[in-house]
């Protein structure tokens, strides 16, 4: 919770340092982003008309600007303690991760170090050929040599408690209805293949240096379309390799998979705020390998809805439901029924299908 | 020499007589030598010659990180006869550069040094034993690896897919290096694997041989000197992981010519094999690179502190239990590849088994310093450089073991920090002990030691400014590879450029040294650093006569794992 406190004061200073006025900007112009973007700029500006008419029916979305970065490295010029360290979390999982490094992995490898160097610079002071002349013949000493042995195991097994937890929190599995969100990894971009609503796929190009200036975003890092998800839900993010072996990693999630050719990686990711999340391919897949970041854009649950009813052929899982579900009417009333007995989905299942039987 | 066997010319090894002295004309002596000792010199001015490549190759990455955007890569491409604005064929040189720094420094620079240098010079003299077991094997073992170099080097001119050269990784991970690299590059980087391999295994099995036959009588294995323990073990391991390399690498070079699937999911393969079967060897052969660093750091320590290496079975056995475990820890490199739970809290628990024997050494060389009566003279110096930057090294690889934590980690700046505090820093810093160490017992002429003092604080400073503020790129999540960077990472990568520039002054320290030796050099005695140096080789005039140990020596009762020199004790 600490170091969330300490980011958000970074992102603050950061924000008011030097996105603010470049984030007023942008959020006249919004050139540089996408879908919701164009629609904006096609009520502003002219030209753009006839690049509309395709999406006319999708409705506009906002996206965040600059002052919702929350996951990006930090420059010694602007925290020159931040810049050293892991960037802020923004998992559970990441915060536990971070907690055991910086409390268990960071002590114990300092101080072994230290105690190291310590004992070398004694053995400088004391044993060296002026402060004693006569040198021991000692070469054996069991007592040592077991303390030296067990005392290491003792350490390894005190981080080792701590790991191996992390693991199984890590390898949890997603309930069966997380929403589920594919990166497919491109020579050299990322496409967001969104399989429960709709099946669109978003493609991911990173922007130009000047493109990026002009929204505010750090280079190298800004995309023209984000990877929009919900924040708060457990996503079930898989993994796939198009052409050759990329990986999907964001530092700000505590979170890696590589995207390998021929199979499907897949691991659970809950984001517990929403903001904008940076990350590269980590994985050398060939000469623009350094040129396809990764923008992870999380939003509350309804606001994601809005944003997927935004792209094309993009449904919400209700009005999936709906569709599956007709003739609507009968099972919008038992839903009724469900939601009587407290049970949220149902409520929302049975909304959606009463929409969709009166839209019918 | 303390005790011969029967017949033996006391005078024999000081003076160079007729037959023990003979040398063949310059063109047999240097290209088909059979002497383990001109083969030993052969390999370290290869290594050299290849530490120079492989270093100014660092340099032109770190003069292109130094700051973002791209700057030279351009210039590169262009001196390769390519396109130098093309995107494409910067971000290609970006690949090569990391490949060739990559494989130079692994396989033709470290390795040679280690083994087929001091290894060979070494060993032989250490075990009192005339030569090699296999001299003309000897001979083929440096000369393909020399073929592999030039089969390396020339991969670089040939195109590769989006531009000149192999860009693949010094892991050559499929696909991108079967599917997706066009073109011959990849194939000649692979067969300079292939030579330099097949060089290796040949090495191996000469050491394997001359360490289990041709110890000087009384000799038992826990009579061995460390530093011929370190290359028995390296041989081993080289032996057992060299094969898989090179199955691995045939399967790339069907896959990429001959139709064959073994990496291709279009036909039923796994690029995921590739890398289990890659890492099968590579974690090996990080112990082959360190192991016999850490023989030679033995010795130089129990030497300048004038006592017997402390723990010598326990530090021998640790060596041997680093090479064991070292086998059954390699998917701790592909802990993001889509491992399942059990397997990673496996490897997480078994990697950090490493750290109880590489512990014991580290505890076992201060416990040898410990009451000596030590002199600083360079070798020691290096030699204690070494300790503490390979526990630096070491203690960020026990984070990095964690499976959990490395999900953020993985292919960072983080581990590169990582693995070059232990090579770098830790296997480079062991050669140069090494080097001053024997310089004037290989070449009969002193270095500077006043140099050898001030290229190992240059050097220490220098690597130092270079790695250490790459912990801090990697935490922030700046991946490995990547020739360009987003401007908060500037401040680091700039002052890294610097520590390049710091130590590459102590490279030129290091052969303005080595002309001080060849034009001001004295010549050293047999035993040139007094009464700690006790083993074989110490015997031998510096340098030794061109064939030493005529008769056997003989190792007798009195003698220990820590002296083979010392005379008979008169009331004995």
């Amino acid at each position: 919770m600490e170091s969330i406190e300490t980011m958000n004061f970074g992102a603050f200073a950061r924000k008011k340092l030097n996105f603010l006025a470049l984030f007023v900007l942008a959020a006249l112009s919004l050139g540089a982003l996408p879908y919701g973007a164009m629609a904006q700029e096609g009520a502003a500006d002219p030209d753009a008309v006839a690049v509309e008419e395709s999406a006319a029916e999708a409705p506009a979305f906002d996206y965040y600007g600059p002052e919702m970065i929350k996951g990006q490295p930090v420059g010694a010029e602007e925290d020159f303690v931040e810049s050293m360290t892991f960037q802020p979390q923004f998992t559970d999982n990441g915060d536990y991760a971070l907690w055991m490094h910086d409390a268990i992995l960071m002590p114990i490898i300092t101080v072994i170090s230290l105690f190291v160097l310590g004992l070398l610079l004694w053995v400088v002071v004391r044993y060296n050929k002026r402060s004693n002349k006569v040198a021991s013949r000692t070469s054996h000493n069991t007592l040592i040599e077991v303390i030296w042995t067990v005392i290491p195991v003792l350490i390894l097994v005190v981080i080792a408690v701590p790991s191996i937890t992390l693991l199984a929190r890590q390898y949890q599995s997603p309930p069966e209805d997380a929403l589920t969100i594919k990166a497919n990894g491109y020579q050299w971009y990322w496409g967001y293949e969104y399989v429960d609503n709709g099946g669109f796929e978003v493609v991911s190009n990173m922007l130009s240096e000047e493109a990026a200036l002009d929204a505010g975003e750090p280079h190298q890092l800004a995309v023209d379309n984000r990877m929009v998800v919900p924040v708060g839900v457990p996503i079930r993010i898989q993994t796939f390799g198009a052409d050759v072996i990329h990986s999907f990693g964001i530092p700000s999630l505590w979170f890696k998979l590589d995207a390998v050719p021929g199979r499907i990686n897949e691991k659970m990711l809950t984001i517990t705020e929403p903001g904008i999340y940076y990350g590269q391919c980590m994985e050398l897949c060939g000469a623009r390998h350094g040129y396809m970041p990764i923008a992870i854009e999380a939003r509350p649950l309804d606001e994601f809805n809005a944003w997927v009813q935004s792209q094309p052929g993009g449904m919400t899982r209700a009005q999936i439901e709906a569709q599956n579900a007709a003739p609507a009417v009968q099972d919008a009333e038992s839903a009724e029924d469900a939601a009587e007995a407290g049970d949220t989905e149902a409520v929302e299942e049975a909304e959606a299908a009463e929409a969709a039987a009166e839209a019918a | 020499m303390a005790t011969t066997a029967e017949g033996f010319d006391a005078h024999h090894e000081d003076h160079a007589h007729d037959h023990a002295d003979h040398k063949p004309g310059f063109f047999a002596r240097w290209f088909m030598s059979t002497n383990h000792k001109d083969i030993g010199t052969l390999y370290l001015i290869f290594a050299i010659i290849a530490g120079i490549v492989g270093g100014a190759i660092s340099g032109a990455m770190r003069v292109e990180l130094a700051q973002p955007g791209l700057q030279y890569l351009g210039t590169f491409v262009d001196m390769l006869g390519g396109d130098g604005t093309s995107f494409d064929q910067q971000g290609h040189m970006w690949n090569v550069l990391i490949t060739a720094h990559g494989l130079i420094m692994v396989f033709f620079m470290v390795m040679p040094a280690m083994i087929g240098g001091f290894g060979n010079w070494f060993v032989p003299l250490m075990i009192g034993a005339p030569d090699m077991a296999f001299p003309r094997m000897n001979n083929i073992s440096f000369w393909l690896t020399v073929a592999g170099f030039c089969s390396l080097l020339f991969s670089m001119f040939v195109p590769g897919g989006t531009g000149m050269g192999a860009g693949v990784g010094w892991t050559v991970y499929a696909p991108l290096s079967t599917s997706g690299s066009v073109g011959p590059a990849v194939d000649f980087a692979i067969f300079a694997l292939h030579l330099a391999g097949a060089g290796s295994i040949l090495g191996a099995t000469n050491f394997i041989t001359t360490i289990f036959n041709m110890r000087a009588p009384g000799m038992t294995l826990h009579k061995m000197p460390l530093f011929v323990w370190s290359v028995l073990v390296t041989a081993f391991l080289l032996l057992l992981a060299l094969p898989v390399l090179a199955a691995a690498i045939t399967m790339l070079l069907t896959d990429r010519n001959f139709g064959t699937t073994f990496f291709d999911p279009a036909g039923g393969g796994d690029p995921v094999l590739y890398q289990h079967l890659f890492w099968f060897f590579g974690h090996p052969e990080v112990y082959i690179m360190i192991l016999p660093g850490f023989g030679m750091i033995s010795q130089i320590v129990a030497t300048f502190s004038k006592k017997p290496v402390f723990g010598y079975l326990g530090m021998a056995y640790a060596m041997v239990a680093i090479g064991v475990v070292g086998f059954i820890v390699w998917a701790h490199h592909m802990y993001t590849v889509g491992l399942d739970v059990n397997t990673k809290m496996y490897f997480t628990a078994a990697t950090m088994v490493i750290a109880v024997p590489t512990g014991i050494k580290i505890f076992s060389w201060i416990a040898t310093m410990w009451g000596g009566s030590i002199e600083f003279k360079s070798p020691m110096v290096w030699a204690m450089g070494f300790i503490f930057l390979f526990t630096v090294g070491g203690v960020t690889g026990v984070v990095l073991a964690n499976g959990g934590i490395d999900d953020n980690l993985h292919d960072t700046y983080y581990v590169v920090a990582h693995f070059h505090y232990v090579l770098s820093l830790g296997a480079v810093t062991s050669m140069f002990a090494g080097w001053y160490y024997w310089f004037p017992k290989m070449f009969g002429r002193w270095h500077s030691e006043f140099l050898a003092h001030l290229h190992f604080w240059v050097f220490f400073v220098g690597v130092n400014v270079i790695f250490f503020p790459m912990h801090f790129l990697g935490l922030q999540g700046m991946a490995r590879r990547y020739p360009d960077y987003t401007p908060a990472f500037a401040y680091w990568n700039e002052i890294a450029t610097i520590g390049y520039m710091i130590m590459a002054v102590s490279i030129v320290i290091f052969f303005v040294n080595i002309l001080y030796a060849i034009f001001f050099g004295k010549k050293p005695e047999a035993n040139y650093w007094g009464e700690g140096a006790t083993t074989l080789e110490w015997s031998l005039s510096s340098p030794p006569p061109f064939h030493q140990f005529e008769t056997l020596p003989v190792i007798e009762e009195h003698h220990s794992a820590d002296d083979h020199i010392s005379p008979k004790p008169a009331n004995a």
